[in-house]
């Protein structure tokens, strides 16, 4: 019976049932869009990192785990040095440039090393470089600047002639030649980091130790390691950036809820005076009030559920080069946010409720 | 037999910042079970002072007020609370249905907040019956006449098989004729189903019309008619 009252106070006034739901919506919405995109954007990453197909990663020891780089400090004849090991099947460097406005990467590569490591680049339009200033971009890219084979782009304030676009997942998603980016970042016979594979994927640990005792004090990685630091854990401020969004929408789902009960409370005055004349206990009172704010919660949380999914639908209709991934985990977690902001709003106005003197809410008009 | 309720010496002072402002002044009232008993005072005499501490929602200055044995002046606000699940029942002058909850829903939220498991059907119907409102159950207070709303209220004043009673005003709100019947329903409640009941009211007729006994009160006394 109690719940038939909750649902029917909520029927009483859609308006401000709708507005407290839209509130709890919006809190979920910006607590799933913006965990979904940075871990959609990082795990993007990793997945596109694991493409190169290699086995190992060497990073110089200037580097800062698995951060993105805009330095080369790897000297070019360790690449050599490295292709030359026994049990390496290959090696290869890269240059690596990060674009700090969308944290995407231009990448310097050698493009037949890095062709046959990787098992080669699937183009879509066009083809390999044949000039200096040619660049090859993926899908992604090209849908995002809406750029297509034979246009030019500007990189550091040059015209580079896109000669290629190629499927997406393989470690960066603009390429141009590595000679070409040496000479424009002052890279002249330097690397980035060094990619190998191996003859025999099973010795990447004996490999690594091996490295270690040649490079010590160079960040070296089996790829399934590196891959699994790409992750918010190696982006303090990134975790710091989420933690203040989750505040902020659990603030707007707390003062909403605060609100809207606040004003139910005081607008049902008499009717908690009426359910305390027939005996009703303070905490059946709290009872009802929390209900009441669990429903609105629960409709909230649903509804922000669909959002979130419509707004990954249209970021990534609009920004196909941000990624947004939204776990089921996150559902949960959201969830389990937004109903303790919701209770903890409903805190103060079930307290007042349950403190209602009985005779001056019978007379309250 | 002893009296289902015993008031003696019963004050109770409102306090209004640095004001008190003395309400009951001594009242002395004996109730017996299966009594009809009629309050009778103008405005500001303190009869619904009276039915507030009788009911258990407030707690009285000073004295005694017995209900069913059990001391009010003694006894907590969670006490005074459960007091009122089950011995007594409420009727208002301005009905107090809950507008959001159909009117057998409103009877419904008084078992639940009771926990009564032991409804008496049988003895609801017959309730129902008297009142007359059998078809109305479904509607909601705004679907529902004065005299339909307060006949609810009566209905779900008696829902858990209340020991007394207590109506405050309860034609206050109505015309002639359906306060005729409202206080019609209370006399039959308490003949046929021997319901002891205190109704407060300022019309003396009403009282003369439906109680074994009438008492009047003024400036929070119990005085001579």
């Amino acid at each position: 019976m109690v719940n038939r009252l909750v649902w029917q106070n909520l029927l009483h006034r859609p308006i401000r049932t709708l507005l407290s739901v839209t509130a709890v919506a919006v809190e979920i919405t910006l607590i799933l869009t913006v965990v979904g995109l940075s871990h959609g954007m990082l795990e993007e990453s990793a997945r596109r990192t694991r493409g190169v197909g290699a086995d190992i990663i060497v990073r110089p020891s200037t580097s800062q785990a698995a951060m993105g780089l805009s330095s080369a400090e790897l000297n070019e004849k360790l690449q050599d040095k490295l292709a030359s090991m026994p049990r390496v099947e290959m090696a290869t460097g890269t240059t690596v440039y990060l674009l700090t406005s969308n944290f995407q990467t231009i990448t310097g590569v050698d493009l037949a090393g890095f062709s046959r490591m990787c098992g080669g680049l699937k183009y879509v339009a066009g083809g390999p470089f044949e000039q200096p200033f040619d660049a090859i971009i993926d899908e992604v890219w090209a849908k995002e600047k809406n750029v297509t084979v034979g246009q030019n782009m500007q990189i550091w304030n040059r015209n580079f002639r896109i000669v290629g676009i190629v499927e997406p997942g393989k470690l960066s998603r603009v390429f141009i030649p590595i000679a070409t980016m040496q000479d424009l970042m002052g890279w002249r016979g330097k690397l980035s980091q060094i990619y190998l594979k191996l003859r025999n994927p099973d010795d990447t640990a004996t490999i690594i130790g091996e490295l270690k005792q040649l490079l010590p004090g160079y960040y070296i990685y089996s790829m399934a390691e590196f891959t699994s630091l790409i992750s918010i854990n190696s982006y303090p401020a990134l975790g710091t950036f989420i933690r203040v969004v989750i505040g902020l929408a659990v603030t707007i789902g707390f003062l909403v809820v605060m609100l809207s009960m606040y004003t139910a409370i005081l607008e049902r005055t008499r009717e908690i005076g009426i359910l305390k004349s027939l005996g009703a206990s303070r905490l059946y009172i709290v009872g009802i009030v929390i209900r009441e704010t669990l429903v609105l919660t629960l409709l909230g949380i649903g509804a922000g559920i669909a959002l979130s999914h419509g707004a990954k639908g249209v970021i990534q209709q609009y920004f196909p080069i941000l990624t947004v991934s939204l776990h089921r985990e996150w559902w949960l977690w959201a969830g389990l946010i937004a109903v303790g902001g919701g209770m903890l709003g409903a805190l103060y106005p079930a307290a007042r409720a349950a403190r209602q003197d009985p005779i001056a809410a019978l007379a309250y008009e | 037999m002893p009296h289902i309720i015993e008031v003696a010496d019963l004050t109770k002072v409102y306090r209004m910042g640095r004001v008190s402002v003395p309400a009951l002044r001594g009242i002395n009232l004996a109730v017996e079970p299966g009594e009809f008993l009629a309050v009778v005072g103008p405005s500001g005499s303190g009869k619904s002072t009276l039915f507030y501490v009788i009911g258990g929602l407030t707690s009285p200055t000073s004295g005694r007020a017995c209900i069913d044995g059990q001391d009010l002046s003694q006894m907590s606000d969670a006490e005074r609370t459960r007091l009122r699940k089950r011995t007594i029942g409420f009727v208002f002058q301005k009905f107090n249905l809950l507008p959001t909850l159909t009117a057998a829903e409103n009877i419904g939220i008084a078992r639940d907040i009771a926990g009564n498991r032991n409804f008496d059907r049988v003895h609801f119907d017959e309730i129902l019956r008297l009142l007359g409102i059998g078809d109305r159950l479904s509607h909601k207070p705004f679907a529902l006449s004065g005299g339909e709303q307060q006949r609810v209220a009566i209905a779900r004043a008696l829902a858990n098989s209340p020991k007394i009673l207590l109506a405050d005003e309860p034609t206050g709100n109505l015309d002639t004729q359906n306060s005729q019947t409202v206080l019609q329903m209370l006399k039959d409640l308490n003949r046929r189903l021997g319901q002891t009941i205190l109704m407060i009211t300022h019309n003396p007729g009403a009282g003369t019309f439906c109680a074994h006994r009438t008492v009047h009160m003024r400036d929070g006394r119990i005085v001579e008619p």
